[in-house]
């Protein structure tokens, strides 16, 4: 089984959020494997684990992606492909991203393909769904389990809570909700042999693309942070007032009751 | 600059959605003027169409077909695109739902389009269409612009509002035949768990429970004040990890992220994965035995106690209003 992960490193938005220069500030900021892509990497390795085959991870960013991929090296990956993007495009959007991976993939003939079904910095979820319309294969989004028989798969999607058991065949793209499985940490091993394992680097022009072929069709002007909340009014005195009082409020300071 | 707006209405359990109505709310400002145009795509919907015209869209255009019942990406593709080619808009608005968040992409990668997603709102600022949207999981913002081909957007549900409903309104609701084939995804089951009644990422008032609920039971009481407010119960990841409801209910990073009009969180600490769920809400009510808790700094009022004393007295208290009022 061939299997491909779509990987994007992010910000780890457990971090304090701060802006400098109209940008979300970088400065000694935790990055990570975006968590739902780790479930990606790990469904991938299980699946290969029973199917066999060869699991490459792909990561369309900067240099400092490489990280990221050694990590997923190291849970078990056997390959990674860094698209380094950093010196053709400034602002990429998700078209960008999408079209990229596209290309990459159309000639590799994937049985399988995986991503996270969100990136928790951008949040688009657009990612997946896109690739898998440009290679003209089906895909299902945000799936918490994934059983492969042959040709067949059967996943299950979570929509809104409720649960579809969904059959499809190979080849497939899906995207990972968490609950799909528990992300293995890299055993040291698996570190140790994750420096010999291959990384290639690829730039637009390995892959016949112009900056023009994946320039962006939409454009941030502006980012912000929510104005700060000030403190909540948290109610003194007997509790039977403080219900009356909560109430009161709720109907004629709030007015949402 | 005046253009022609698609939307797309969405049916659940033979109504439409809330959300439905959102987009052509949307659709307006984004048409700056001109026509905006509804699409349904299900089996046997077409009734539903005035309903769309009533909640303001110029013509409703529904596309009927037996391999159309459930949503795929496939069915519901190739019956939207057969709408786009014939109408060929210059916007399309959708809800960020499951299905829109699932639909969108492929529809904007078929176009070639850009998209911006879970926009919270969209407004006409310095000749630009601007939609405003959440990143980093809620903790900062972005506007963002279309700079190429059409504008296409997913809203977030409760946050861009409806027009009001106009009973006298009236327009065409045509129906259009598409060829629908090849669905490469077969949906074998539903297996429903999200509660009855009252659509969590829709509903008006939220009450969420945590780990302070302490057992299945002990939600019961949160169900009752949401049934006197005629709003949904959620819950914290802690509450679903201890089994006292079902993940149905997670409201937060990796559950549903809601933004009613009141929010009441019970038992709940406020880890940051939740907060991202709910912290923009408009009126964010904390009740917790613990003065320290992180959610009462995002709470626009707080009840220092213990929630199986407090929901009660405050079900009775709403109770006494809702008669009163």
């Amino acid at each position: 089984m061939n299997i491909y992960v779509l990987m994007k490193r992010t910000f780890d938005t457990e971090e304090k959020i701060s802006i400098s220069g109209g940008r979300i500030n970088e400065d000694g900021a935790e990055f990570i494997i975006n968590p739902y892509d780790e479930y990606a990497i790990e469904e991938a390795i299980q699946v290969r684990d029973a199917e066999g085959g060869e699991v490459t991870v792909v990561s369309v960013g900067s240099e400092e992606a490489e990280k990221q991929l050694r990590t997923a090296l190291a849970m078990g990956a056997d390959k990674a492909v860094l698209i380094n993007i950093e010196d053709d495009i400034e602002d990429g959007d998700q078209f960008t991203t999408a079209k990229i991976l596209a290309e990459y993939l159309k000639d590799k003939e994937a049985d399988l393909i995986i991503g996270g079904n969100v990136a928790i910095d951008g949040g688009s979820g657009q990612v997946g769904p896109r690739v898998a319309d440009q290679l003209g294969i089906p895909y299902v989004t945000t799936i918490t389990k994934l059983e492969i028989n042959g040709e067949t798969v059967t996943v299950t999607r979570d929509v809104e809570g409720d649960s579809e058991v969904i059959e499809t065949s190979l080849p497939v793209l899906v995207t990972a909700q968490q609950g799909l499985n528990e992300p293995r940490y890299p055993s040291l091993p698996g570190i140790m042999k994750a420096k010999k394992k291959p990384l290639d680097e690829l730039e637009l022009d390995d892959l016949d693309l112009e900056e023009d072929d994946v320039e962006a069709k939409t454009k941030t002007i502006e980012i912000y942070l929510p104005p700060k909340k000030e403190a909540g009014k948290v109610l003194q005195g007997d509790l039977s007032d403080q219900i009356k009082e909560l109430v009161n409020l709720l109907h004629t300071e709030a007015k949402v009751i | 600059m005046a253009r022609k707006v698609l939307t797309l209405g969405e049916v659940r359990d033979g109504a439409l959605r809330n959300v439905s109505f959102e987009t052509i709310g949307a659709a307006k400002i984004a048409a700056e003027g001109g026509e905006v145009v509804s699409v349904l795509i299900g089996n046997d919907v077409k009734s539903l169409g005035a309903e769309l015209i009533q909640y303001g869209a110029d013509r409703v255009v529904v596309v009927e077909d037996e391999k159309l019942v459930q949503y795929t990406p496939d069915g519901y593709s190739q019956a939207l695109m057969t709408v786009i080619d014939g109408e060929k808009p210059e916007g399309l608005i959708f809800g960020h739902t499951a299905l829109g968040k699932d639909l969108a992409p492929k529809i904007a990668s078929k176009l070639q389009s850009g998209l911006i997603s879970d926009a919270t709102s969209v407004e006409e600022a310095g000749g630009n269409l601007v939609f405003t949207r959440p990143i980093y999981s809620g903790k900062a913002f972005e506007k963002k612009i279309v700079t190429d081909g059409l504008v296409f957007a997913t809203i977030r549900p409760n946050n861009i509002a409806p027009l009001a409903k106009d009973e006298s309104r009236s327009g065409e609701v045509s129906s259009l035949q598409a060829d629908i084939k090849d669905l490469r995804t077969v949906i074998k089951e539903v297996v429903r768990k999200a509660s009855e009644g009252v659509d969590l990422s829709e509903a008006k008032v939220v009450i969420a429970g945590g780990r302070g609920v302490k057992s299945e039971d002990g939600f019961e009481p949160l169900k009752e004040l949401a049934s006197v407010l005629g709003g949904a119960v959620g819950a914290s990841r802690g509450a679903c990890d201890a089994e006292y409801c079902d993940y149905s209910l997670q409201i937060g990073q990796t559950g549903k992220v809601v933004t009613p009009d009141l929010y009441i969180a019970c038992g709940i600490s406020g880890a940051i994965q939740h907060l991202a769920g709910m912290s923009n809400s408009k009126v964010i009510v904390a009740i917790n035995k613990d003065p320290e808790a992180n959610i009462f700094k995002v709470a626009d009022y707080g009840i220092v106690g213990d929630l199986f004393e407090v929901v009660p007295m405050l079900t009775e208290e709403f109770r006494k209003l809702k008669v009163h009022s």
